[in-house]
């Protein structure tokens, strides 16, 4: 069976005091090739943990996960990642960046900057390419980590809150970008973070996690990323379903959050 | 015990004054030089930018910034109190009286043993410093008593004893005696002065002769400042004892090169294991963490008895000097490197290999650089150090020779040398930095 699949994955830490902590607990999950899927819940519910298990930086305590029916061990070049920030190459400019994967992977310098000048246009930095990481904004630099993580075509795109240090704006531009992006490449991609709106926008599907232990909560199916591809995403919060949706999550995190403050009667 | 830690605190109290008489000199004049620059810019137009409509400036960091006016008149300040305090021929006026240099005389009156009183003078000759067939005045006896005329030769600011009754008539008998110097009496002892310096009649009644002083330093103690150009171009074109100016100087720097590249050498990988293997990191943190606080100087007693006094030696002092601050900074460089870096460079697929040579090498560099320029600057004190306890050639030795020789001006060419060369050192540091590690304290 092709695609990401999370079987009865459990995640327990250890603490220095000899208790433990229940991050994740019993998730399964099955996500189709080409799949648009959003992460929410408040912090401590294990979503940073579920998307660096699936990265393959962290070693789940009890079950697995599958790629294509390859069982997962380790990063690879198949999962891509874009981090929040600090994750880009100082050190490089902006071709050299987005050039990495094919370059440590061995591919011809032709291929690659060819490769390269073509996700330069399709991010829109076709003029910054010989820029340093320094030079540019942080909404720029987000873009470079897109560019940079769909060079090395990976089948699945894990991104750890993208735009979380993004202003208002510039987040909204790049939640275009997302979109289409998804669009146009059939990735599938998977996306932590800690706006609902963004969530909505941003996900055909939509994940709410539960903390203690970290599990899922409830699982939506939105039509606002199909609606988004291509639009104004001002219009797609417009939608009848859109204030709803948002408002029902909201109280749902927000009753989440309060539980976990211990103040759950006075709720 | 007790005693000498009382001693220790008046001392140290005396030379508070001092430091503190001569830093309040200097503050004055750069409060002068202030007043000064600020009428001055006054009557130019207001500044114009960003930073001149800033309201509150005292206590912000980013509006202080280095007066360069400042610092000029700073240097210059220094000098001009250098050529105040030794008399420097370079400032035009006399601000401190120089010692007396040149002749003089003064009139004795003596007195027999018949008690009989008589005049004569003593000529004197004020040898300057380094003149050389200086001799005492001739003179013919005009004095008409049985005391005669004498003549004497001193050198500036030294002493010299005269007994002045040996050619008199009668002179050596008992009960023959000086009296007075220039009509002010004298008795053993006791101090009477004159035109250009001061006698000192000694218990035995010799005079001691003390021309003048003044009030300069003496150049044993500070050269003035064109004593010591000249001494900086005549050991250019001449050497000191044999070995060039520009010789000395590169033998300091070729080791502090050498000793500095071998730490680079071992001290960089040994602290990138320390960063990458936690068995590493303890099998080195023990020796690494014992020698960082060792000061390298200490060492040198050890590094004598080991090698001796050659170049072996000396390169192995600077490596030891280099090797654990460059260990230390490429440690911090690896464990530095932001995790999502790390995580990012094994999702795009690199191997452990190029991780190391594509990202933690690369991300590491602004701390070894850091380092790097501690290591210099350490490595260039050490030398010269190593070098004022045994070497033939290097900037230290020539100048700890040239001391035990009292040769005060090549010791303070010396100094400036190494002090300039030091900071030349630094600078060509920031450049090669701000080159090879553009990105730095930007990530």
């Amino acid at each position: 069976m092709s695609g990401l699949i999370i079987n009865d994955v459990s995640m327990t830490f250890s603490l220095p005091d000899g208790g433990s902590v229940e991050a994740l607990k019993n998730i399964n999950l099955n996500i189709k090739k080409g799949e648009l899927m959003s992460v929410l819940g408040p912090s401590g519910c294990g979503k940073t943990t579920l998307l660096n298990i699936l990265a393959g930086f962290l070693a789940p305590t009890a079950g697995e996960i599958s790629l294509n029916e390859d069982k997962v061990t380790g990063p690879s070049s198949e999962r891509g990642m874009v981090f929040q920030k600090g994750a880009l190459f100082e050190w490089m400019n902006v071709s050299d960046n987005i050039g990495f994967g094919p370059r440590m992977a061995g591919r011809p310098a032709a291929e690659t900057k060819e490769r390269t000048d073509e996700l330069l246009e399709t991010v829109g930095l076709q003029d910054f390419g010989q820029k340093m990481i320094y030079e540019l904004s942080g909404g720029m630099q987000q873009r470079v980590a897109l560019a940079r993580c769909l060079a090395n075509d990976p089948d699945v795109v894990l991104m750890d809150e993208p735009l979380g240090a993004l202003d208002a704006l510039t987040r909204e531009k790049m939640q275009s970008l997302v979109l289409d992006l998804w669009k146009k490449t059939g990735k599938t991609i998977i996306l932590i973070t800690h706006s609902v709106e963004e969530a909505l926008l941003l996900g055909e599907r939509l994940l709410v996690m539960a903390p203690r232990p970290g599990r899922v909560h409830k699982e939506y199916r939105l039509p606002f990323a199909e609606l988004g591809v291509g639009a104004d995403l001002r219009e797609v919060k417009r939608h009848k379903d859109f204030g709803p949706t948002r408002d029902e999550i909201l109280n749902m995190i927000w009753d989440m959050e309060e539980e976990i403050m211990g103040r759950t009667e006075s709720a | 015990m007790l005693g000498e830690i009382i001693d220790l605190i008046f001392t140290t109290f005396w030379m508070i004054l001092g430091i503190a008489a001569i830093f309040a000199i200097y503050l004055i004049v750069s409060g002068l030089c202030n007043f000064a620059y600020s009428i001055y810019s006054r009557t130019k137009d207001a500044a114009t930018g960003f930073g001149s409509l800033k309201t509150v400036t005292f206590g912000d960091e980013s509006s202080v910034t280095a007066n360069r006016v400042a610092s000029i008149a700073a240097v210059i300040t220094i000098f001009v109190l250098w050529g105040i305090a030794t008399g420097s021929k370079l400032i035009p006026f006399t601000i401190l009286p120089p010692p007396f240099v040149g002749e003089t005389s003064f009139t004795y009156t003596a007195t027999n043993a018949a008690g009989e009183t008589a005049d004569a003078q003593v000529f004197v000759y004020v040898a300057a410093q380094g003149e050389e067939g200086a001799a005492a005045p001739e003179i013919t006896n005009s004095a008409t008593g049985f005391a005669k005329d004498d003549s004497l030769l001193v050198s500036e600011r030294r002493t010299k004893i005269i007994r002045a009754q040996n050619n008199d008539d009668g002179g050596k008998e008992e009960g023959y005696r000086v009296t007075a110097i220039n009509g002010n009496p004298i008795a053993p002892t006791e101090i009477a002065t004159f035109a250009d310096g001061e006698v000192l009649m000694t218990s035995k009644g010799s005079l001691q002769v003390r021309p003048r002083t003044g009030l300069t330093m003496e150049a044993l103690y500070l050269p003035p400042p064109e004593q010591v150009w000249n001494r900086f171009l005549n050991l250019a074109a001449e050497g000191y004892q044999g070995v060039g100016l520009g010789e000395n100087l590169f033998w300091s720097l070729i080791r502090v090169v050498l000793g500095f590249a071998l730490g680079c050498l071992f001290g960089i990988p040994l602290g990138f294991a320390m960063g990458l293997s936690s068995w590493f990191r303890g099998w080195f943190d023990p020796i690494v963490e014992f020698m960082r606080p060792v000061p390298p100087l200490a060492l040198i007693p050890l590094i004598i008895i080991w090698f001796g006094i050659g170049e072996q030696g000396k390169i192995s002092l600077l490596f030891l000097a280099a090797l654990w601050i460059m260990t230390i900074a490429a440690r911090a460089g690896v464990s530095g490197v932001n995790i999502s870096k790390v995580h990012a460079a094994y999702s795009l697929g690199a191997t452990k290999t190029q991780l190391l040579m594509k990202v933690i090498l690369p991300n590491s560099l602004p701390e070894i650089f850091t380092g790097a320029r501690v290591a210099m600057g350490v490595c260039w004190g050490t030398v010269v150090a190593a070098e004022l306890v045994a070497a033939e050639k290097g900037a230290g030795k020539m100048i700890i020779a040239a001391s035990k020789f009292q040769l005060t001006d090549i010791v303070i060419v010396g100094i400036i040398l190494i002090g300039v060369i030091g900071y030349g050192i630094d600078v060509l540091m920031r450049i090669a930095e701000d080159k090879l590690v553009p990105w730095k304290g930007r990530g």
